[in-house]
């Protein structure tokens, strides 16, 4: 529908002179429009002031049975395949399989066609491979035009993207462009016979889980961190065993046309950073929280840590106060972990802290307060005073090594 | 040069209630704050005005105390500032908060850069700017961590991407959204709160914008629904131990050796 902004208009009167259907007229100083409006958009063209616009508004009701299939967003870093995408397609598979759908791979880079094989070795079914010299380097704009070629090509159900650096800037672009619904940073995924995405996360930043569906549009975009799903299993040589015609029927190499493949940005650089171990990948953690009092008493996780072999962490309230950086921060805003062990100290629990550690194998809670919500989340309590514990806990293990090195 | 910052009221604290039987937000009696992150924006947005001059607006969504965010902008030396607060706004998720943004954003008028915070620290999502953007027709970049250049028709920008930093340019009229570590926010001054004690926030509602079909705002115009909030899983099979100091650091310890960790 076309409409005005009339704080924008001075009643210059161009859109009415341009108007092929006298649609427009002035009426008590104010321009109206009427029914003869065809959405020629002529007048958006003409208006100096761009008070005029065509708003599409929000399209809300899809015939479900149009939209068939789970997309998965296969992420790389040139051409390794990101983790995360092969713990999106395992989700894929498992979701796929409970309402009968395929699963699809998006596959956006340069030189990766070869590649793509690979990912058949997940149990994808189709792999759609968006290869050009142009989509190297990630750029939001060719990136989104090659999503957006890949889903009307595919028409799937349920979109699934990692929530990385890439996958958080692409995926409100697209259900924004597809006027769809998206939840972020799920933590669990379900479907229903009809197929809504059953989507629980973390919300309100309250103590609280929310299950979110997005029941009248498609498709359902969701975004999964890394580390939180379980990764598809790897079929030994599916691929290698596929006929030369079976691989072409599965990769499908797809191109855009030229008007889609200008971009506004202008990657100038990539730097590597320095490969630092992510708390994501470590195996045993040691977080600390708002229990330390001081940021030099964050010597004892950081000993405590060294002791076992593992890395510090902590949480937001300490990294708003500069006492760690935000790659340690385990939560919402930070990191999702899932190591063999962590210890937490100090740390209450609040649900976005929990929701990204309570897959970890073993979580020992240190906490003076016995009603702290960590304790929920743990398999080990210990209602102590971690100034006490911590100290006594590392002279336990350094006499362990004293003896074992005897 | 027109600079644009979307900036959130947000909770004080993250302790929130929520009514379980409605799904609705006990705020009331909650303090609230200007979210972190967007104070981040302002700063860019202010250095950049030194350098190229132009005017700073401050959009904010939100119910009327919302408008105390852009009281603070203000104070650290935002020229202008709207709040979209209307009932009809309400309940809104990523698309239909994102629409009503570019619809007040398209109302206000023309602008070359867009800033936005990282994230919000209520919502935690970072959905909105790149949303905003798609509905404004124009480029995003994410995650932007410092600033190389900036001049009549470009922002040059360093993007964190996670295992590599990008140099990247950005032509007029752009969106990014901005990260900790890019400026450290100047304080609100006293001075500028005196000079801009009555500077108006002006207040635009459903009835200023140019899509008047209310089903595209609020609740209605989001494609997200809630179906129900419950509380967080807790694990089950949890052994608690109490006691001295002593006799816990020896019982971690032999939880250590028999998980083999030591």
């Amino acid at each position: 529908m076309l409409s005005i902004n009339h704080n924008r208009c001075d009643l210059c009167g161009e859109c009415i002179k341009a108007c092929p259907f006298g649609a427009l007229t002035i009426k008590d100083e104010r321009v109206e429009i009427s029914a003869a409006c065809r959405m020629c958009r002529i007048c958006l063209k003409k208006c100096p002031n761009k008070a005029l616009l065509a708003a599409d508004g929000i399209r809300k009701t899809a015939d479900k049975s149009n939209w068939k299939g789970v997309l998965v967003f296969a992420e790389h870093m040139e051409g390794r395949i990101h983790p995360v995408t092969l713990e999106l397609i395992g989700k894929a598979n498992e979701l796929g399989a409970k309402i009968d759908h395929p699963v699809y791979c998006i596959f956006i880079g340069h030189g990766i066609t070869e590649k793509a094989r690979e990912l058949l070795n997940y149990g994808v079914d189709k792999i759609f491979v968006y290869d050009h010299e142009e989509f190297a380097c990630f750029r939001e704009d060719l990136y989104s035009n090659a999503f957006e070629d890949c889903i009307k090509k595919s028409k799937p159900s349920i979109v699934l993207v990692g929530a990385t650096a890439v996958g958080r800037s692409l995926a409100p672009r697209l259900s924004t462009r597809f006027r769809t619904g998206l939840t972020a940073d799920c933590t669990v995924l379900d479907v229903k016979e009809n197929s809504d995405l059953i989507q629980i996360r973390p919300a309100f930043g309250g103590n609280i889980m929310a299950q979110i569906v997005t029941e009248s549009s498609r498709p359902q975009f969701a975004t999964v961190r890394y580390k939180v799903m379980e990764k598809a299993r790897f079929i030994d040589n599916f691929s290698e065993k596929l006929t030369a015609s079976e691989i072409s029927e599965k990769i499908e190499i797809c191109r855009l046309p030229g008007s889609k493949m200008k971009s506004k940005i202008e990657i100038l650089k990539v730097m590597p950073k320095e490969k630092e171990v992510s708390i994501s990948d470590a195996e045993i953690i040691v977080a600390g929280g708002r229990g330390f009092k001081d940021k030099k008493d964050l010597e004892m996780l950081e000993e405590m840590a060294s002791l076992l072999g593992g890395q510090t962490a902590v949480t937001r309230p300490l990294v708003e106060a500069g006492w760690a950086p935000y790659t340690k921060q385990i939560g919402l805003s930070g990191r999702t972990v899932r190591p063999r062990l962590i210890i937490t100290c100090g740390i209450s629990g609040a649900v976005q802290f929990t929701a990204c550690m309570n897959t970890s194998e073993c979580i020992i809670a240190i906490n003076n307060d016995k009603n702290a919500p960590i304790f929920q989340a743990a398999h080990y309590g210990f209602i102590g005073d971690l100034y006490e514990i911590l100290p006594l806990l590392c002279d336990e293990i350094r006499k362990r090594e004293i003896r074992n090195a005897v | 040069m027109n600079i644009l910052v979307c900036i959130k009221q947000v909770p004080g604290t993250n302790k929130v209630e929520v009514d379980e039987e409605t799904g609705v937000l006990k705020r009331d009696g909650v303090s609230s704050k200007m979210n972190p992150y967007d104070l981040y924006a302002i700063e860019t947005a202010l250095r950049i005005r030194e350098k190229t001059g132009g005017t700073i607006t401050a959009v904010t969504m939100g119910p009327s105390q919302a408008q105390d965010v852009i009281k603070e902008a203000y104070m650290m030396g935002v020229d202008e500032g709207y709040i979209f607060s209307d009932r009809r706004f309400a309940g809104a998720d990523v698309l239909a908060t994102s629409y009503t943004l570019s619809m007040g954003i398209r109302a206000i008028g023309e602008f070359d850069l867009i800033l936005c915070g990282k994230q919000t620290t209520d919502g935690d999502t970072g959905q909105v700017g790149p949303a905003l953007a798609e509905y404004l027709e124009i480029p995003h970049v994410i995650w932007v961590k410092g600033i190389e250049e900036v001049d009549e028709n470009s922002i040059t920008v360093e993007q964190d991407m996670a295992d590599c930093t990008a140099i990247v340019r950005l032509s007029y009229p752009c969106l990014i959204t901005v990260d900790k570590d890019i400026a450290q926010p100047r304080l609100p001054s006293y001075k500028k709160k005196l000079k801009t004690r009555n500077r108006p926030v002006k207040i635009m509602s459903f009835d200023d914008f140019a899509d008047k079909n209310e089903d595209n705002y609020g609740l209605s115009g989001s494609a997200t629904k809630v179906e129900r909030i419950f509380p967080p899983d807790s694990n089950d099979d949890h052994i608690m131990f109490e006691g001295t100091g002593e006799k816990l650091s020896r019982e971690i310890y032999d939880i250590l050796v028999k998980n083999k960790i030591v």
